[in-house]
């Protein structure tokens, strides 16, 4: 006979579920829940004088070239950050996960920049790349490359790419890795028998088996450079030269904390909040259809 | 060990019960200082608080100028503020703006009956943080002004005479050529704070408008005018010499100053303040002189006007907790504790008798360096041009304008349609400032 546990009474489930709801209430929820309220608000800085008035922030971003601008610097920026980043560690991953001699340093190493924070990840990049101080500048220079960040809207873009693309290809090297040693090795086997070149092996078996892994990675990603890329661009490039790096959430901490307008500064995170839901959204409902679990 | 600490607790807390201490009524003072400049704060507390026994002013730190700001606004919507919040000067419009939250330092020191005469203060000094009908609403504290610090050993090596240092623009514009062809071709001559030198002061020290009602001081309706044909003038000759490193680019706030002290760029505009970093850094021969100018411009130079930082009282704290405050103004405002300070850090002093006294002791002939921003703020009367300025939003402000410069300087925008889109735009955004404050 088996024998069922039966729990009978609604409260206990609910109070076990309790610490969670809590914490999800209180640390997502409700600061979610001010930003929408504070979007439709002007308020001076100290909080004396509060208008409200609809949706009228909403309606001056959106008639602002400047926003659209930088919407299109946040594509450009995630865009490649995602692809290089995404690219790189698995590029890395697939050498690591090799018989080779050493693999245990090597991964260590590779691991440690997820470590750094990203205003450092920034610094240590400006320190390379400063036209001035920057060792890889000065050798660049030198080499009769004007390299110049400071007003050359490409270069700054690059460094900050590069920083945010370094500082995220530990963590999605981690999970590759993780999924390459999953796929069973008698599968590729199997196809190198059957005489598959190390090329058609990775196309056919080990992609597609890794599908949920890089999916996965792919929705990470696009909400790191969303949300958290903007220490670096504040270390780096402050959002310039002439708006090169602004990407949105750059903008919202700008408008917000250095403008003092509170009421513009939310009503963008509330639509960057839209967009980063939609693009979740579309990612489960379109890209995952084509992962193979 | 843990005995010893044990026995030190009981000690400090039988101190703490037994010393009159425990009867003062606390001033706290939130600050941006670090380093010496922290020093100097913290020894500025303790002096005060031992030369009298009923108030006690800590001091703390708060992190950068705008961290300061925001910690002091955060706290206010809070309901906690503390008595004393240093505010750059950037800062100077939000804080006038905000008439619920602060209390006006002439008002503070008037209900505390102690001695305050806005005469007795520089008038550059004093104007820069006094309302139109001259209500000094802050304390000035630490104070500079921007000038041109150049390296003595390159000006030799190109030929130039160190101790005739370029007076005006086109001057500057030749010997940087002739700096860059002595083999300083990386960088000619360079400017940090871009906007605040080749903005504000240029309109302050060429007695032009940099917005209208007195650059913002008469009201918040002020319309910026930065655009005229000798600010125009003035950035083509920077995009122009940007071409080939004559001039070169530094970046928005200071990061870039370094490129003096390293040898790189052998003339530097920037702040007075960057005095201590040179004579600690900077391995060869240097020395400061006065802004260039236009010399075909009527009246130029006039005079310029302050960075730096003063005090704010803030709103909504007992009388018994002002009169606290205001001692302490007073203990900061005396002549010998003024003229030290200046000699000391290098700030500007803050009143007329100071200076006077550290003039009068010759200080200025071993250290003309340290005058030279003196000068510069009192070379003429202030004109309704060079009062001072008064923007809103001015940190994001400075943003935009160095947006617009930083597109003209690449080559993206011809330089009358970068400083109009930075007019333009700065505008939107004092009206959205006007908005928020007027009601």
């Amino acid at each position: 006979m088996e024998k069922r546990v039966v729990f009978d009474g609604k409260l206990l489930p609910y109070m076990l579920l309790l610490p969670q709801l809590a914490v999800t209430l209180v640390f997502f929820y409700w600061p979610a829940g001010q930003a929408v309220w504070q979007s439709f608000l002007i308020q001076d800085a100290f909080g004396l004088s509060t208008e409200f008035v609809w949706l009228e922030n909403y309606s001056d971003l959106l008639s602002k070239p400047e926003y659209y601008k930088s919407m299109v610097t946040t594509a450009i920026f995630s865009a490649l950050v995602a692809c290089l980043s995404l690219s790189l560690s698995l590029f890395l991953a697939i050498q690591a996960d090799k018989q080779i001699r050493g693999t245990g340093a090597y991964k260590a190493f590779l691991m440690w920049p997820y470590a750094v924070a990203p205003a450092i990840a920034g610094v240590l990049w400006l320190f390379m790349f400063q036209p001035s101080l920057g060792l890889i500048a000065q050798a660049l220079r030198s080499l009769g490359f004007d390299w110049n960040p400071l007003l050359n809207g490409n270069h700054a873009m690059t460094l900050v790419v590069m920083a945010a693309t370094w500082k995220q290809i530990s963590y999605n090297f981690l999970f590759f890795l993780a999924g390459l040693q999953s796929i069973p090795k008698s599968v590729i086997e199997a196809a190198a028998i059957d005489g598959a070149g190390p090329m058609r092996r990775f196309w056919t078996i080990i992609f597609p088996l890794l599908s949920p892994t890089t999916f996965f990675l792919l929705v990470v990603n696009i909400v790191y450079v969303f949300f958290d890329t903007f220490g670096i661009i504040d270390a780096t490039t402050s959002g310039g030269p002439a708006k090169a790096t602004e990407t949105l959430v750059y903008k919202v901490y700008s408008d917000g904390r250095l403008g003092g307008d509170l009421g513009g500064s939310a009503a963008q995170s509330v639509i960057l909040m839209i967009m980063v839901i939609g693009l979740t959204a579309i990612q489960f409902r379109y890209v995952e259809r084509k992962v193979q679990y | 060990m843990l005995n010893r600490r044990f026995m030190l607790a009981v000690a400090a807390a039988a101190a703490l019960v037994s010393s009159p201490a425990s009867a003062q009524v606390e001033i706290q003072w939130w600050h941006a200082m670090t380093g010496a400049n922290n020093e100097v704060v913290v020894k500025l507390a303790e002096e005060f608080n031992a030369s009298q026994r009923e108030f006690r002013v800590v001091p703390t730190y708060k992190g950068s100028y705008p961290d300061t700001m925001n910690a002091g606004i955060a706290a206010f919507r809070a309901g906690n503020a503390p008595h004393i919040l240093q505010v750059f000067e950037v800062g100077t419009a939000t804080m006038m703006a905000a008439r619920g939250a602060i209390k006006p330092v002439y008002q503070l020191m008037s209900e505390a009956n102690e001695p305050f005469d806005p005469q007795a203060y520089l008038p550059a000094v004093a104007g820069y943080y006094s309302t139109s009908r001259g209500e000094m609403l802050s304390f000035p504290f630490n104070s500079s002004s921007s000038v041109m610090w150049y390296n003595k050993d390159a000006f030799r090596r190109a030929g130039l005479n160190p101790d005739q240092p370029p007076r005006t623009w086109p001057d500057v514009f030749e010997a940087a050529k002739k700096l860059r062809a002595a083999g300083y071709d990386k960088c000619g001559f360079s400017s940090a704070w871009i906007t605040w030198l080749n903005i504000e002061q240029f309109s302050l020290w060429h007695n032009v408008p940099l917005s209208t009602r007195a650059n913002g001081i008469d009201g918040f309706d002020t319309e910026l005018r930065f655009n005229s044909p000798l600010h125009v003038r003035h950035l083509q000759n920077l995009v122009e010499l940007q071409r080939d490193n004559t001039f070169s680019y530094s970046g928005r706030t200071n990061t870039g100053e370094g490129r003096f002290t390293s040898g790189e760029c052998p003339i530097m505009l920037t702040s007075s303040g960057f005095y201590g970093n040179v004579r600690a850094n900077a391995k060869f021969e240097w020395a400061n002189a006065a802004m260039p100018y236009y010399p075909d411009v009527a009246g130029a130079p006039q005079n310029s006007t302050l960075g730096g930082a003063s005090l704010w009282v803030m709103g909504g704290r007992p009388a018994a907790e002002y009169r606290g405050v205001a001692r302490f103004f007073t203990f900061l405002s005396d002549v010998d504790r003024q003229a030290k300070l200046h000699t000391d850090s290098g700030y500007l002093p803050i009143t007329r008798a100071a200076y006077a006294k550290v003039k009068a002791s010759g200080f200025y002939v071993q250290n003309p360096y340290l005058e030279t921003p003196l000068l510069e703020l009192t070379n003429k009367e202030p004109t309704e041009n060079s009062r001072g300025l008064r923007l809103g939003n001015m940190v994001q402000l400075r943003d935009v304008w160095a947006e617009e410069i930083e597109a003209a300087l690449a080559g993206q925008k011809p330089a009358q349609a970068a400083l109009d889109a930075a007019v333009a735009r700065g505008n939107t955004m004092l009206r959205q400032f006007e908005r928020t404050v007027t009601r």
